[in-house]
């Protein structure tokens, strides 16, 4: 009787996270979420709210920015995920990153990889936006110490970065 | 030589003499046009690389296999007593490995003076019973299994409710729902003179709603035993509050604690010492022999974790004809909740901000059927002065004077409170500051007549502590290879602590910052530092980071004098500068930092400084202004802030990069709390409609006006020996009322009552067009 509450039987999946292939054996209900940070340790990845409010989970999925608490892993067989604990390669820190740092594009820290990891996203469907189009496409990420002036500076920045290796 | 001194001691607002032990600096003080390299310099934090690569552990990431996980079961009434408890099916789940709850205790039952599991439960989201299980998922299960009658009760959810006729008793057993009917008074001078000496008196009542902090950590404790000693991952705004109320609450001495926070994700004032989940994961992980985490969720953070009072506010100013105040009063009830305290310091404003010889405040504390309010970035003050400044603004629009007049008018040269002088102020220039750079002297009296948007402009002024003061220490280690550590018992709640106290000990080192490692937020190596509240932090722990490098360069200084062969020299003939330490009378002699170092070997230096005494018979305070300017659309009602000024005045400013941060985060905080924010609770049911973020609205980048940021009045050279101040809180305050402020202007109405929303804008329309 109490057993009816337990999911399935846990199932193999094969994760391609950050350019690594991984196998783990996880019940069908976990979220993308729960098995980067439990299962693989990677804690880049925040819950802020677990149900899609707040971007702090946010990580990139075949080229499209996801939130990973409403993300069923098992939905995430084949397909390329990205986290903010892969981004910088190499010891070298992601453009944004390091614009994140040089303008302060936070406080906490703790939206701070989905900030991130939604501005990459950003800057690589649209590698030169406006103003106007980093608010809007950054809004579903919030940031309650509110660094959002900082992190348009940031973006406008990591995009003029960019066009300098574009030029090159 | 430490002394017994009586000194006074500020914490958000309150202020007390205290006894504490000081020693005096041996630092002297930078003065107001001291040569620094790297303090006032923009600097970026020193832990920003892993704050944007993920690698940042916060309380939250704290894991390790075999950890187990607990969460609590919580009430889904405002007001119920427990009639029956079975939790058998829940410990029969595969995966759990204990349940608790009032039939079935833990080895320590009490914590805050009262039961962890009670049976009246007198607010939703009230602890009923805790499950640890193999993992997140499992103990969630388990919780759905546990079965319990309740018998309902009546409830209060609210202030209007709790204080209104025949209001349903809080606790079942009665007493009254406002805990001191006298209520908390302050008075100075006569009221009655006062109002007699008044030739425009105004009389307006204000409220503003229940705000939730929104940490996007949520808050949580992980526990881990090794023996008899127990290590607390606490996400939290003190790991030394963590570590005393640890070992209080589970009666065990402090050496047997350690407090870890290294980084922290928000606080706000919601975050300090042990509470209900701390002590249950402590008390799961020495029952199981497991780490055992306790996190909340986003919805029992909205839940039990605290929040910003509301209140009911009526403010009664009187003036003569040029201005003068004559009279001020100030009447609050505050919800403090069910278990919350009696004390509210939203009165601090009216006490304190004007030069008026009449005033009065009182506050009565309101219980009612909701978790315990806590501190809020500026608790009472955010309040407070959406009030006192709407209120002044009234009086200046019946004086036919200019708001900014009317606050000169009554500029307070010493502390009203307390009749003694300031260290320095420094309100003046941030009115003028503000003024010019919003355009105010030259803003437009009339709206544009076409269209449905109307603009307006506002202005709100700001006091506030955050002086900081002892007890407060800090050492400092030198390495073989000239490299330095800085330990201090404080931590970093995104303020920037990290940067600034790297920022101290490199410039009175004369070393690069990247030479400099600071070990913050774990009680283990540090010495005691304060909890981040009441904007302390930086003001109490960086003259104590100086003193500790100053005493450390001091004994390099020595080994310097003996290997340059100068054994008679003082340490003071030495200065320190670019990695080098020079004799001042022949500057050939000199030795590189890195060579003294070498020589060392692993004989280390240990530097230590302690915060010394504040300035007697002097008042340490933060002032500033803010100038909002706002479109109000009279048809939809909806609010735009276009732009914010913010003129503040905090001494020294140590970080401008950082320091910039906090104020666009203050004010766009305190821009929530004036037109979006506020809990709303269903009268009906008594329960919370808005335990979420999306239902709970906090700005979002969209939301964000132009900023202005102006870092104005003189180095505090008197309140410390770095010179600077708080700044963490400050910029919080006059928001609101600035903007609620603006919006009246805009439209030629004022809303009363916050959040302003659109409903709210359109119906002081409608009451203004009646009544003309």
């Amino acid at each position: 009787m109490a057993l009816a509450f337990r999911g399935p039987t846990r199932v193999p999946v094969t994760l391609n996270v950050n350019g690594s292939v991984v196998k783990v054996l996880i019940e069908p209900r976990r979220t993308l979420l729960s098995v980067l940070r439990e299962e693989l340790g990677l804690t880049g990845s925040k819950r802020g709210c677990g149900r899609g409010q707040c971007g702090a989970c946010t990580v990139i999925i075949d080229g499209e920015t996801a939130y990973a608490c409403l993300t069923l892993a098992i939905d995430c067989e084949g397909r390329q995920i990205r986290t903010v604990d892969g981004l910088a390669e190499g010891g070298r820190l992601h453009p944004v990153q390091e614009a994140f740092v040089a303008h302060d594009a936070y406080q906490c820290g703790f939206c701070t990889p989905g900030q991130v990891m939604s501005a990459v996203s950003l800057l690589e469907h649209n590698p030169h936006p406006s103003e106007a189009e980093i608010r809007h496409e950054m809004a579903g990420n919030l940031c309650r110490c509110g660094a959002y002036p900082n992190i348009v500076e940031a973006i406008l920045a990591a995009a003029e970065e960019g066009e300098g290796h574009a030029d090159d | 030589m430490p002394t017994i001194k009586v000194t006074k001691v500020e914490f958000e607002g309150r202020i007390e003499e205290r006894e504490v032990i000081v020693e005096e600096e041996n630092v002297p003080r930078w003065d107001a046009d001291a040569q620094l390299d790297v303090v006032g310099k923009p600097t970026p934090r020193v832990d920003g690389v892993v704050r944007v690569t993920g690698q940042a552990v916060y309380t939250h990431d704290v894991q390790r296999s075999g950890m187990l996980v607990g969460r609590f079961l919580r009430s889904p009434h405002p007001h119920a007593r427990i009639q029956h408890i079975d939790s058998s099916k829940a410990e029969a789940l595969r995966g759990v490995w204990l349940v608790w709850h009032r039939g079935q205790p833990p080895p320590i039952g009490r914590i805050d003076g009262r039961d962890l599991f009670a049976q009246e439960l007198v607010y939703e989201g009230e602890e009923i019973a805790l499950v640890v299980a193999c993992d997140e998922r499992v103990a969630e299960d388990a919780l759905k299994l546990i079965e319990i009658e309740y018998e309902t009760l009546p409830f209060a959810p609210d202030l209007d409710t709790a204080i209104g006729q025949d209001a349903p008793p809080v606790f079942a057993g009665g007493g009254g729902n406002v805990i001191d009917p006298d209520g908390d008074v302050y008075e100075r001078g006569d009221l009655e003179r006062g109002r007699q000496e008044a030739d425009v008196v105004v009389d307006l009542t204000f409220t503003t709603p229940i705000a939730s902090h929104c940490c996007l950590e949520t808050h949580g404790s992980v526990a881990q035993w090794e023996g008899d000693r127990l290590t607390v991952w606490h996400s939290t705004q003190s790991v030394w509050g963590t570590r005393s109320s640890s070992a209080e609450v589970l009666d065990i001495p402090q050496d047997q604690v350690r407090a870890i926070c290294r980084y922290v994700g928000g606080g706000f004032g919601s975050k300090w010492g042990a509470e209900r989940y701390t002590l249950a994961a402590a008390l799961a992980a020495r029952e199981t022999g497991r780490m055992v985490k306790v996190l909340l969720d986003r919805r029992e953070e909205h839940l039990a974790a605290g929040y910003r009072p509301s209140s009911k506010q009526r403010v009664r100013i009187g003036a003569r004809r040029d201005g003068t105040l004559t009279f001020l009063d100030h009447e609050a009830w505050v919800v403090t909740g069910a278990y919350g305290g009696g004390g509210s310091i939203i009165g601090g404003p009216a006490k304190d901000l004007y030069r008026c010889p009449n005033v009065r405040t009182v506050v009565w504390a309101v219980r009612a059927n909701t978790d315990a309010g806590r501190a809020f970035r500026a608790p009472g003050y955010v309040e407070g002065t959406f009030a006192l400044e709407g209120a002044m603004d009234t009086l200046a629009a019946e004086l036919g004077m200019d708001p900014l007049d009317l606050r000169l008018q009554n500029y307070a040269e010493e502390s009203p409170a307390r009749g003694i002088p300031y260290t320095v102020k420094g309100l003046r220039e941030a009115y003028e500051s503000g003024a010019e750079r919003i355009g105010w002297r030259d803003r437009e009296q009339a709206t544009p007549k076409d269209g449905p948007w109307r603009r307006g402009w506002g202005m709100a002024s700001q006091i506030w502590g955050g002086g900081g003061g002892p007890p407060a220490n800090a050492m400092v280690k030198l390495l073989s290879d000239g490299t330095v550590d800085v330990l201090a018992g404080v931590q970093d709640l995104g303020t920037g602590t990290w940067t600034v106290i790297a920022q101290v000990a490199a410039e009175e080192l004369g070393l690069p910052i990247d030479d400099v490692r600071v070990v913050i937020g774990d009680t283990e190596p540090t010495p005691f530092g304060p909890g981040s509240g009441g904007s302390v932090t930086l003001a109490s722990i960086t003259p104590a980071v100086r003193e500790a490098a100053h005493d450390a360069k001091r004994q390099l200084a020595d080994l310097a004098a003996y290997m340059l062969e100068l054994s008679d020299a003082s340490p003071q003939a030495f200065d320190i500068a670019q990695g080098e330490i020079v004799y001042r009378d022949d500057p050939d002699k000199r030795i590189p930092f890195r060579e003294v170092a070498a020589k060392m070997g692993n004989y280390m230096i240990v530097g230590r400084g302690a915060r010394g005494p504040n300035p007697d018979d002097k008042a340490l305070n933060t002032f500033g202004a803010q100038f909002a300017e706002v479109e109000v659309n009279v048809e939809t009602g909806e609010v735009r802030v276009r732009k914010v000024v913010a003129a503040h005045a905090n001494g020294r400013i140590v970080n401008p990069l950082t320091a910039a941060s906090q104020v666009y985060g203050g004010v766009t905080m305190g821009l929530g709390f004036g037109t979006m924010e506020g809990r709303v609770i269903d009268k009906r049911t008594g329960l919370q409609m808005t335990a979420n973020l999306e239902d709970y609205r906090i700005p979002t980048i969209m939301d964000v006006p132009a900023f202005d940021v102006a870092f104005v009045g003189p180095v505090d050279v008197e309140a410390n020996s770095v010179g600077g101040k708080g700044l963490g809180e400050p910029p919080i305050i006059p928001p609101a009322a600035a903007i609620a402020n603006a919006v009246a202007d805009a439209i030629g109405a004022r809303v009363f009552d916050l959040p302003i929303t659109p409903d709210r804008v359109l119906t002081a329309l409608k009451q203004a067009q009646e009544e003309a």
